[in-house]
């Protein structure tokens, strides 16, 4: 997933600004990524929690989808119910693959006349190859690599948002066109940590002032990867190509929220077989939030037992800090994946005890309107 | 007569007599950024040196800890179970990891000292 040492590792359009601001860089999905700034990864995680963080997301894949229908040519790749999506509004689904596995998850915006969709960085090729070959001829794919994308996230985000664009009381889960500070954005209400807040699409070269004004603000903080993902990891969110991937499908990670009802009940998406079957019977194995005892994290691919015997594998595991303690996600057989169950976690070879919570483990707080 | 060592590693080892005290140094907690739990070895336990003897982790990843010396391990800091934090805040005093009785002195002869550690690290930086 991450660039080998001889492939020359790509930047975003702000690269400059994360190391004028003091960013420790680490690749990921074969971009050199801000893990942390000086605040550091603890610090960065309240403060998007107290207040309002700016991340630059840059590396994931923006693009549009055009034609006489895009929404249903979508409709045959994915199980969610894009044709109902009005227009303005935004939607969380999957690519998915023939066995039922995930090939990404991604985000589907109306537009009227087109599709806009955010897909993961280090799926980002695969996914455009999979959309050109599965798409009807009727529909063009346009990747838009010379936009930038920003996250705003926290409960100080609308208010941050407001100086700058008063137009921006949008609902969670839509859109707007918004000229913030005089530059011509493409906002979603959206994000990933929990919060409330804003993904901001930008032309590349307008990144950087949109990011300063931003920053200007004393709400505003930079937040780097490291909080991005305890964040995420708090509000239950899975991580692709960790907590999801091709060997899962919508039903084991209880993802099934996203399958639409007229699409679980006409099927005509990839994999739907396999899919609206474990929907039926239950699949095999599920995905839940583990809370272990104690202090100790338990990190991705610790491994959960039941009285001696493997029942699965954590798949995000860490510290959370607003939980104020270790919290983790992964799969266990169905039998044992009922909130209260007692687990253990073999963690450097000695088992801790462990139980099996719902999640998220901090409340989400997204803006209904 | 106290003197400090270090580890190519980045723990830092302090002798007096017999007695070393071992944490790790300002440039690793700084690495490893916002410590929240540590894992110490129980007094009685026998060190290796260049063996896994303790565990530190931030909200990013976990990192072993190696014993700088062989010896059998006298106390360890209860304040950390706490306050892991201090790691941070005071790496080289408050923020010890554990005591061990040195097992052999001669090992010493392998640490790097001060100028070779502060050299060491200004080749990373």
């Amino acid at each position: 997933m991450s660039a080998t040492t001889d492939t020359p590792l790509l930047q975003t359009p702000l690269h400059a600004l994360h190391r004028e601001l003091g960013a420790k860089f680490v690749p990921f999905a074969g971009y050199d990524m801000p893990v942390q700034y000086p605040m550091g990864v603890l610090g960065e995680h309240l403060h998007v929690r107290q207040k309002a963080g700016l991340f630059d997301v840059s590396h994931m894949g923006q693009l549009r989808l055009r034609g006489a229908d895009p929404a249903k040519s979508l409709e045959k790749l994915v199980p969610g119910e894009i044709q109902a999506l009005r227009p303005g509004r935004m939607r969380y689904t999957l690519l998915t693959n023939e066995a039922g596995g995930i090939l990404d998850d991604l985000m589907v915006t109306n537009l009227g006349d087109h599709l806009f969709l955010v897909v993961n960085a280090a799926t980002k090729a695969a996914d455009i190859a999979h959309l050109e070959a599965g798409l009807d001829g009727g529909t063009s794919i346009e990747p838009l690599p010379d936009r930038a994308l920003l996250a705003l996230q926290g409960p100080a985000a609308a208010s941050v948002l407001a100086h700058l664009a008063p137009a921006s009381g949008i609902p969670f889960m839509s859109a707007a066109s918004l000229a913030i500070g005089g530059i011509e954005c493409f906002v979603t209400r959206s994000g990933y940590t929990g919060e409330d807040g804003f993904e901001l699409s930008v032309p590349a070269e307008e990144a950087g002032k949109l990011a300063r004004l931003l920053l200007a603000d004393p709400e505003v903080a930079p937040i780097g990867l490291g909080a991005r993902d305890s964040l995420r990891l708090e509000a239950g969110l899975c991580l692709y190509g960790h907590d999801i991937d091709e060997t899962t499908t919508p039903i084991e990670a209880d993802l099934a929220w996203a399958i639409g009802k007229r699409r679980r009940a006409e099927g005509g998406f990839t994999g739907a077989e396999t899919i609206l079957k474990q929907l039926a019977d239950g699949p095999a194995r599920k995905r839940v939030g583990i809370l272990p005892d104690g202090k100790a994290p338990a990190r991705e691919h610790t491994e959960i037992q039941s009285n001696g015997v493997r029942i699965g594998e954590i798949t995000s595991g860490g510290f959370g800090p607003s939980a104020g303690g270790p919290i983790a996600m992964g799969y266990v057989v169905a039998a044992h994946a009922a909130p209260g169950t007692e687990v253990q976690l073999v963690v450097r070879g000695s088992l801790r005890p462990a139980r099996i919570v719902p999640m998220p483990f901090v409340p989400h707080r997204y803006f209904r309107g | 007569m106290t003197e400090t060592r270090y580890t190519a590693s980045h723990e830092w080892i302090r002798i007096e007599g017999d007695i070393a005290t071992v944490g790790i140094t300002a440039y690793a907690q700084e690495q490893m950024g916002d410590v929240v739990y540590v894992e110490l070895p129980e007094a009685g336990r026998a060190a290796e040196k260049g063996k896994e003897i303790a565990v530190v982790e931030s909200v990013k990843a976990a990192s072993e800890i190696y014993a700088p010396v062989s010896g059998t391990v006298t106390e360890s800091n209860t304040a950390l179970a706490d306050k892991p934090a201090l790691v941070n805040e005071d790496a080289a005093g408050a923020g010890w990891f554990f005591k061990l009785s040195i097992k052999d002195k001669a090992e010493l002869g392998d640490l790097l000292d001060q100028a070779a550690y502060d050299k060491l690290v200004a080749g990373l930086e």
